[in-house]
């Protein structure tokens, strides 16, 4: 190749060019963005939470996810459970129960009105509880739920007549939740993608894999809610979330997810912290269908050998609640029992010694859950400490769902119970727990079908046989731990069902 | 003609390995344990229930069945529907394709635009401290987990100075500011180490120009150092380069799922992530074979770009 030795000026000329859109297009990268914009707007709310909905459609999935968003903000129920776990009237302005207990007459709030305009009548009830009932794809807890339910009949426009085929005080808390939602008749067809219920929100947006953006409907019927739209973004890493809250992208943190990181947010000037209890059990399942575990003794001497205190300190930073059976402090019948086999090893020994099962080997299959996995290392440790050998094996959700959970294969293994009042779990012996005690089943059915103001001695006694028969290992209740700006008022302190409500929540 | 088939084997090929993705994606989602059913129901769903939805998914058909539909709804342009929500996975796919598309793209001009001159300056001067500085700073940025270097710019940009957004992601068409602000990291934490990687194959290649003929002769005829690699040394480096910017795609895809996972960006890799641990089957192997797709494009592009980078093979025999 020949060129003219002249042709040296071009090639410098061509690369001051080149150097200079390079350091240009690197300055605009770094300057030339606009500062994040402000969430601080009035009646704005931008509020951080961990999984994202896999549907919109309540009665189709049983993800806690779906709930938060949707319960009391866009879908409403018959009775609506305040933070402190007392029924109050919502679409049902008054109830009645009939002397044998079984049937229940709703009056409906003649106010009522979905989004749509169409009023919330006694027909709509009976469409959205009989669908449970029907369809195939309704998701199995709300089927469960539902079970008692013998017909919904409307006996005029604003009255419901729901007949039980026996008693149960727990159904119509039940109705507090997902299971009584009641639907707009007239949009059950795409309810997976837009929710339709006649609550004080309705979906704007649904990005997937980022956010749902739900906007006041500007029409509801009842006291209007002090939001105009509210953002919840959907972080996988909680130190992501944790992130966008001290850049100032976010106002509230629905549930912190990794408390050791509480004092980031220790500033009482930008944040509040507040502190309460969730529905969550966090309940170390031991398989009672194992024979050696069928030995109440050798169940007894598991949860004596761990110290749930040192266990919540170690894994969730001590936040959390040592609760000892399976009720949550906002549970009406709720009594602490951590004095129900406390810590003591020397105790356990003994009790394993006497069941012939110091030799004992146990299987830990754990879902990849963070509190799970590192209670489950805790355990370990523990159990070591009494002579008994634990082999902690960790799987994906779904494979622990499929092989734990329905397949039932597993000595122990640790999950949160997240739902309200799921003490009912026990009396199945089908499911994973695979408990089976007549005599608890009795109390809890005696319980459940009692007079109201016995409803909660006879709870409080079956909660507490739980205990003594050391079916489950209670490690801890998972604490609500909700972080707002300053500015953020109304959030409760104790999350008694699995709503994230806004109908409370203002901003100054 | 010559180069019509050398087009159409590189196209069979291409073909070919479509096909065997397409399998491979197949038979993996099928071992993976967990039934949709069973996730969709949820606790406490019995057996009969998990067996009617399974029918109702249409899942119970042998994999055969299912494998043909799945292929031959794809050679039509339709990828199936979500088990979850009954919704269109190409449709679900489309806006998290653009965010991952940008990543991943402007990661790569990024990490050629710094690694180029860089590896120049590191091959000119590598017997300076300027050189070895160069190639130390290469060795680091390797050394650095890419969701490392995402927590540090976070805490600096975002949480510190306040000048970014900690993560999140507005599309383009609402804002693009905003738009471009919320990549900025992102994009930032993912060159890192593909120009780092990248740095070292351009400082090895010009060493290699600086000691060619035509390189001497430019010096000689009075072409100052730097111009004279530009415009002799690039095109001759540019051949392996190009191999291996297409080779970095793969792994710049891989890096971009914790990346998205960091920033909060519903790219495909965080697509890809929630389906995999719902069991939405036909998400997860739509992403896939898409990423795989893409992959296999890109070296199909790659192959045909020597032809237009070298002359040589153009007119003489195609390797």
């Amino acid at each position: 190749m020949v060129f003219s030795t002249s042709a040296t000026a071009a090639p410098r000329r061509r690369w001051r060019w080149a150097s200079l859109v390079l350091i240009v297009a690197l300055l605009s990268a770094c300057v030339g963005q606009s500062p994040t914009a402000s969430t601080q707007q009035a009646h704005i709310l931008s509020v951080g939470a961990t999984l994202e909905p896999p549907t919109m459609n309540p009665s189709a999935s049983p993800a806690a996810s779906i709930p938060q968003v949707l319960l009391y903000n866009v879908y409403e129920t018959l009775v609506k459970m305040d933070p402190t776990g007392t029924l109050k009237p919502l679409l049902a302005q008054e109830w009645d129960v009939s002397s044998d207990r079984t049937v229940y007459t709703f009056q409906l709030n003649p106010a009522a009105r979905f989004a749509s305009g169409s009023p919330v009548n006694a027909q709509a009830v009976v469409t959205s509880f009989n669908r449970i009932k029907t369809e195939s794809t309704i998701q199995a807890p709300l089927v469960e739920q539902m079970a008692v339910v013998k017909s919904t009949e409307a006996v005029d426009d604003h009255t419901v007549k729901v007949t039980l085929s026996r008693p149960s005080n727990l159904w119509l808390f039940d109705m507090s939740s997902t299971a009584g939602i009641i639907y707009d008749p007239n949009a059950l067809a795409t309810l997976d993608t837009t929710p339709s219920g006649s609550g004080p929100f309705v979906l704007k947006q649904w990005n997937k894999g980022q956010s749902v953006v739900l906007a006041s409907s500007g029409s509801y019927w009842g006291t209007a809610p002090r939001l105009d739209s509210v953002t919840f973004r959907y972080f996988t890493d909680p130190n992501a979330m944790n992130a966008a809250m001290l850049a100032g992208d976010l106002d509230v943190i629905s549930n912190l997810q990794n408390p050791d990181a509480i004092d980031q947010f220790s500033d009482t000037g930008r944040f509040t912290v507040t502190q309460g209890t969730t529905t969550g059990e966090v309940v170390m399942a031991l398989n009672n269908s194992r024979a050696r575990l069928k030995d109440v003794r050798v169940r007894q001497a598991i949860s004596m050998a761990i110290d749930k205190k040192a266990l919540l300190d170690t894994v969730w930073n001590g936040k959390g609640t040592l609760v000892g059976s399976m009720a949550v402090p906002t549970d009406p019948w709720y009594e602490d029992l951590t004095s129900i086999d406390a810590y003591n090893p020397e105790k356990a020994k003994e009790l394993l010694a006497d069941a012939k099962a110091s030799d004992l080997a146990l299987k830990l299959r754990v879902p990849t859950i963070a509190y799970a996995t590192k209670s489950a290392q805790f355990v370990e440790s523990a159990l070591r400490q009494v002579g008994i050998k634990v082999t902690v094996e960790e799987l994906d959700f779904a494979t622990w769902l499929k092989d734990v959970h329905n397949g039932g294969n597993y000595d122990l293994s640790i999950v949160a119970h997240v739902e309200a009042r799921d003490l009912r779990r026990f009396t199945d012996p089908d499911y994973y727990f695979h408990y089976d005690n007549t005599q608890y089943n009795k109390e809890f059915q005696a319980a459940d079908e009692a007079p109201a103001d016995e409803l909660v001695p006879l709870m409080s006694k079956s909660v507490r046989t739980l205990a003594e028969q050391a079916a489950a290992v209670w490690l801890f209740a998972l604490p609500n731990l909700v972080i707002t700006t300053a500015n953020v008022t109304g959030v409760p302190q104790n999350a008694a069902t699995l709503s994230f409500d806004l109908t409370t929540i203002a901003t100054r | 003609m010559r180069i019509l088939a050398f087009l159409g084997r590189r196209l069979g090929i291409f073909a070919l390995s479509l096909l065997g993705a397409s399998l491979l994606v197949f038979a993996v989602c099928a071992a993976l344990p967990g039934e949709v059913a069973a996730i969709i129901l949820g606790e406490g769903a019995t057996p009969d229930q998990i067996a009617k939805l399974t029918a109702q998914l249409g899942l119970d058909r042998p994999w055969p069945v299912r494998y043909a539909e799945w292929v031959g709804g794809m050679l039509r342009g339709d990828f199936g529907t979500s088990y979850f929500t009954g919704q269109n996975v190409l449709q679900l796919m489309a806006p998290r394709i653009a965010v991952t598309l940008w990543l991943v793209f402007f990661a790569l001009v990024l990490s050629v635009l710094v690694a180029v001159p860089v590896g120049m300056l590191a091959a000119m001067k590598r017997r300076s401290w300027i050189g070895f500085v160069a190639s130390a700073a290469a060795q680091l940025g390797m050394a650095i987990p890419a969701f490392w270097a995402a927590i540090a710019l976070v805490l600096v940009f975002a949480v510190w100075l306040h000048q970014l957004p900690a993560n999140g992601y507005v599309p383009l068409t609402t804002d693009p500011a905003s738009w471009a602000a919320h990549l900025v990291l992102p994009v930032i934490s993912l060159a890192i180490v593909q120009a780092s990687v990248l740095v070292r194959y351009v400082r090895s290649a010009f060493i290699e120009v600086l000691s060619e003929d035509y390189y001497r002769t430019a010096r000689a005829v009075g072409w100052r150092p730097f111009p004279a690699l530009l415009r002799h040394g690039l095109r001759n480096a540019a051949l392996s380069l190009v191999t291996v910017i297409g080779l970095q795609l793969a792994s710049v895809l891989v890096g971009a799922i914790v990346i998205e996972s960091v920033f909060a960006l519903p790219g495909l890799g965080s697509q890809l992530l929630d389906a995999v641990s719902q069991r939405d089957l036909s998400i997860v192997q739509g992403v896939v074979m898409f990423l795989a797709a893409a992959v296999l494009l890109i070296n199909f592009l790659v192959d045909l770009s020597y032809a237009w980078i070298d002359p040589r093979l153009r007119t003489g025999d195609e390797r």
